[in-house]
């Protein structure tokens, strides 16, 4: 008998292979790479960070992301230090100065890059980036405009100095606050009665602090002629003893030293609302007549203000503190805002030095407000170029 | 004195009981079962800090900045937790700083009692970096590298140990910042934080200081705004609508009568002020 | 040189840390790093310098039994209560070797939480009080701008109360308010602000501004 030939068999694993061979061809295949890898210095950095840029892979549309490989040979290990979203073309390879660190980046050390796109389980890798190595700059061009800024300013302010020097008269606007100064300490003489300074409660290292301890200066110096006592609890010890120095040399000045005593400007505490407490006891023991707020305040400005309207005092205030001072134009006499506050002490003094640098701000101010208005028509105009010159980068 | 000079010089003390009594009523209707809820107006710069947290994926990290006392606790808190709550429920991950100088033990409650709601594990989950003094020192230290001012963690662990930390090493290395502050930590995050390295930031601050922070949202250095207790209502409506909150969990809108009741108050006395002061020019004149 | 040395020391300091703003580079980086390192230094040091002057102000009138001289007893003996229980006693701060750190439930916080934090609360509550009787002193319309500051004052507080059909214009103007001219003029300001800084900055810098250190 002959034997049967298994046709059915032979069919069946015909068939398996074709299925096998179609799902093999149907199989999703690797994406293809990422090409045209660049590596080069990031600028403006310390040395420590390469940045790697390439050309999306032509399978964008199926990329889940990128992954950032690296090594200091073309033959070494690569290892992944970095992942980049599908939609990047760019990667800041940073890492730490210090050599202890696990982070460690060297500088003036060639690396070489590769960039792996990724898909659902397949990669495809790019060639091998030519080698980079990363060096610390010494300039910073990202903040060019901003240099220049400075030494617009600078400028002017030196030349209205010389000005001033030269005995040039110059104009300033006459403000509120400043001219109630002398009024408010005649009154407090008058009424025999301490005059309360607080500096507020920033730190001296605060610009409306310092411009505090400039009125206060002036203010202590017209209280040792008019033997007025003048009381300046402190925020801040190191405030404190700027103040110590500042209201004794004052006295000095006046021809009173023996009239100073040092623990009429004491530390309080550093709390806010504890010293806001203490400075309310102050006001309605000691029934101060004339209240000076000059320096950082926060929320605690209307409780000062308020008690002090309650004790029936006379209230001169200035803070650069936007958010205070509606309550320190509603609650007290006179107000300095913003930058009042600053060029008080040119007000009060009336040195030459101190109105030039005066002057030189009003200067800067019609230059900015010239570029607002050039700005705003170039830029309505479609015509960037004005604008792009202000851009300056931090990073 | 005339009525009407009457009117123009109340007594403060007056004043005071008035406030008083709009501030205590809406707890007092609240206890007799008549509770006040009013649905907030939802602002774009509130809405666009909920779309961000809302748009982070698993495993993200957030940084949230703690930066206020708790005498601010009313008005910052609720933002605070909401925003803990989104992120616990999305599994993102937070990495938190308590810049201020009494918030570290306050902020430590809150993230514990949130943490313990969504079974969260410190140190995988979140991590709690605490207090260190000169914020803005601490900012840029932070956006360079946790561990120059943080080695270890509020509880003493160092960062390095921790495993949510393997892969950040700065503030660079998380989605954003949303600094929720009552002082000048605000400013600070916007000038040494993301004025300097370039990283979205948003801003959850008290009602008074809000107003300030508009120029920095609309130039687009803040992605987003939360003002005061109001701002804190509207998050924690868009909460309840994404559902991650319900109104049983409410905390800032359940002062929002209290505020009504007492800007009701303070504009009907700037009213009266004002009929005593035109009435009295007028019979002079 | 006792004048000279302390404004040769601002100027180098303040030019030195200007031209590092616009170096990256590692050696600016250091001195950034240590300059900041020396400020907390100094700042912790000066503390010190205030728990003296504290303790010397408020001793000598305890000791003459000036009026009040109770309150500035109980302000010594509160100063030195917590500094007893916050470094010694019960600090929960693993400060000391081997100690674990442990911050609820120990003596410090519980005064923290218990005592000061209500005490602050109620000052800061006292604003509530404070602002209406200022809004109700200082908001009278007796200029155009006056007028302007009160309507102004007016539409933003009835931000929070519900007006029925009006509520949707009501806020609208109210955020119009906020994000056009309040921003303007809060941004005219800064620039006023930011320019005087940098002129305050520069004045003492330069050694033209020397109030700080006492007058000529």
């Amino acid at each position: 008998m002959k034997k049967r030939r298994s046709y059915p068999l032979i069919l069946f694993l015909l068939l398996g292979f074709l299925l096998i061979w179609v799902i093999a061809f149907a199989q999703e295949e690797s994406p293809l790479p990422p090409s045209q890898v660049k590596v080069k210095d990031t600028p403006n950095d310390n040395g420590h960070s390469l940045t790697i840029t390439w050309k999306s892979s032509p399978d964008s549309a199926k990329i889940l992301g990128y992954e950032i490989l690296r090594s200091d040979s073309p033959d070494g290990e690569f290892k992944v230090v970095g992942q980049a979203l599908a939609t990047d073309t760019l990667y800041k390879d940073k890492g730490d100065k210090e050599k202890e660190s696990p982070n460690y980046f060297p500088s003036h050390k060639n690396f070489y890059y590769k960039v792996r796109a990724k898909t659902d389980g397949l990669s495809s890798e790019s060639e091998i980036s030519l080698p980079a190595y990363a060096f610390q700059q010494w300039y910073h061009a990202g903040k060019t405009p901003v240099l220049v800024a400075v030494l617009i300013f600078s400028t002017l302010t030196l030349i209205f100095i010389s000005k001033a020097k030269k005995g040039k008269e110059l104009y300033v606007r006459p403000l509120a606050g400043i001219g109630a100064v002398d009024e408010a300490i005649g009154r407090a003489t008058e009424m025999g009665r301490p005059i309360l300074f607080i500096l507020g409660l920033g730190t001296a290292a605060d610009i409306a602090t310092i411009a505090g301890f400039t009125i206060l200066s002036r203010v202590a110096k017209r209280t040792a002629e008019y033997k007025t006592r003048i009381i300046v609890p402190c925020n801040d010890p190191i405030v404190m003893a700027v103040a110590q120095e500042t209201v004794k040399a004052a006295y000095m000045d006046a021809g009173r030293p023996e009239a100073y005593e040092e623990k009429n400007i004491f530390f309080l505490t550093s709390m806010q609302f504890a010293y806001v407490a203490g400075v309310n006891g102050i006001m309605l023991r000691e029934r101060t007549a004339t209240n000076f707020y000059m320096g950082l305040f926060y929320a605690e400005s209307l409780i000062l203000a308020e008690t002090g309207s309650i004790a029936g005092s006379i209230q001169i205030s200035g803070t650069d503190q936007m958010s205070q001072l509606p309550f320190f134009v509603a609650a007290t006499d006179y107000t300095l805002i913003g930058e009042e506050l600053y060029a008080a002490s040119a007000y009060l003094g009336r040195e030459p030095l101190l109105l030039g640098a005066l002057k030189a701000q009003d200067w800067a101010k019609g230059i900015l407000l010239i570029c607002l208005i050039l700005g705003t028509i170039f830029t309505s105009l479609h015509l960037d170029f004005f604008a792009n010159l202000f851009k300056f980068s931090l990073e | 004195m005339g009525f009407y000079e009457k009117l123009m010089s109340l007594d403060r003390r007056w004043v005071y009981l008035c406030v008083a009594i709009a501030v205590v009523l809406p707890f007092l209707l609240e206890e007799f079962g008549v509770p006040i809820f009013i649905p907030p107006y939802i602002t774009p710069e509130v809405k666009s800090v909920y779309n961000f947290v809302e748009k982070l994926r698993e495993d993200d990290v957030l940084f949230l900045a703690i930066d206020y006392d708790p005498m601010a606790k009313a008005e910052l808190h609720p933002v605070a937790r909401a925003v803990l709550k989104q992120c616990f429920k999305k599994n993102v991950k937070v990495i938190i700083s308590a810049l201020s100088q009494n918030g570290p033990g306050m902020a430590e409650q809150l993230i514990s009692q949130t943490a313990k709601e969504y079974n969260k594990v410190d140190g995988v989950d979140y991590v709690y970096l605490g207090y260190k003094p000169f914020p803005a020192l601490v900012i840029m230290g932070m956006s360079q590298n946790f561990k120059l001012f943080f080695p270890k963690d509020y509880y003493g662990t160092p960062l390095d140990s921790l495993p949510m930390m393997a892969k950040v090493r700065n503030i660079k290395d998380t989605k954003g910042v949303i600094d929720v502050a009552a002082g000048s930590v605000a400013d600070m995050w916007i000038n040494e934080g993301a004025g300097r390295y370039n990283y979205p930031l948003a801003l959850a601050v008290t009602g008074v200081m809000a107003a300030d922070y508009y120029p920095f949202l609309n130039s687009g250095q803040l992605f987003g705004l939360v003002s005061g207790m109001k701002g804190a209502a509207e998050y924690e409506y868009l909460m309840e609508k994404g559902g991650y909150m319900k109104k049983e969990e409410f905390d800032a809108s359940r002062g929002m009568p209290i505020q009504m009741f007492a800007h009701i108050v303070v504009i009907l006395f700037i009213i009266i002020g004002n009929v005593g002061y035109f009435m009295s020019r007028r019979k002079k004149s | 040189m006792r004048r000279q040395l302390p404004i040769l020391v601002v100027f180098i300091s303040g030019i030195f840390m200007a031209i590092q703003y616009f170096v990256p580079s590692e050696p600016a980086e250091f001195v950034q790093e240590y300059a900041m390192d020396w400020v907390i230094v100094i700042g912790v040091f000066a503390m010190g310098l205030g728990l003296w002057s504290l303790t010397k102000v408020n001793w000598i009138k305890v000791q003459r039994q000036t009026p009040g001289w109770g309150y500035n007893l109980v302000t010594i003996l509160g100063m030195v209560f917590m500094l007893v229980v916050g470094l010694i006693w019960d600090p929960g701060l693993g400060f000391f070797p081997g100690e674990k750190s442990q911050v609820s439930g120990t003596w410090f916080m519980n005064f923290f939480w218990y005592i000061y934090l209500p005490i602050q609360t109620v000052m800061f509550s006292l604003l509530a009080f404070y602002i209406a009787s200022a809004a109700y002193r200082a908001f009278r319309a007796r200029t155009i701008l006056a007028s302007i500051l009160l309507v102004t004052a007016i539409v933003i507080m009835l931000r929070l109360i519900p007006l029925g059909a009006v509520s949707g214009i009501n806020q609208w103007l109210a955020n119009w308010i906020l994000i056009v001219p309040n921003m303007a003029a809060k941004r005219a300001i800064w620039m006023g602000v930011g320019l005087g800084m940098v002129a305050m900055a520069l004045k003492i810098v330069l050694g033209i501004e020397r109030s700080y250190m006492g007058r000529d």
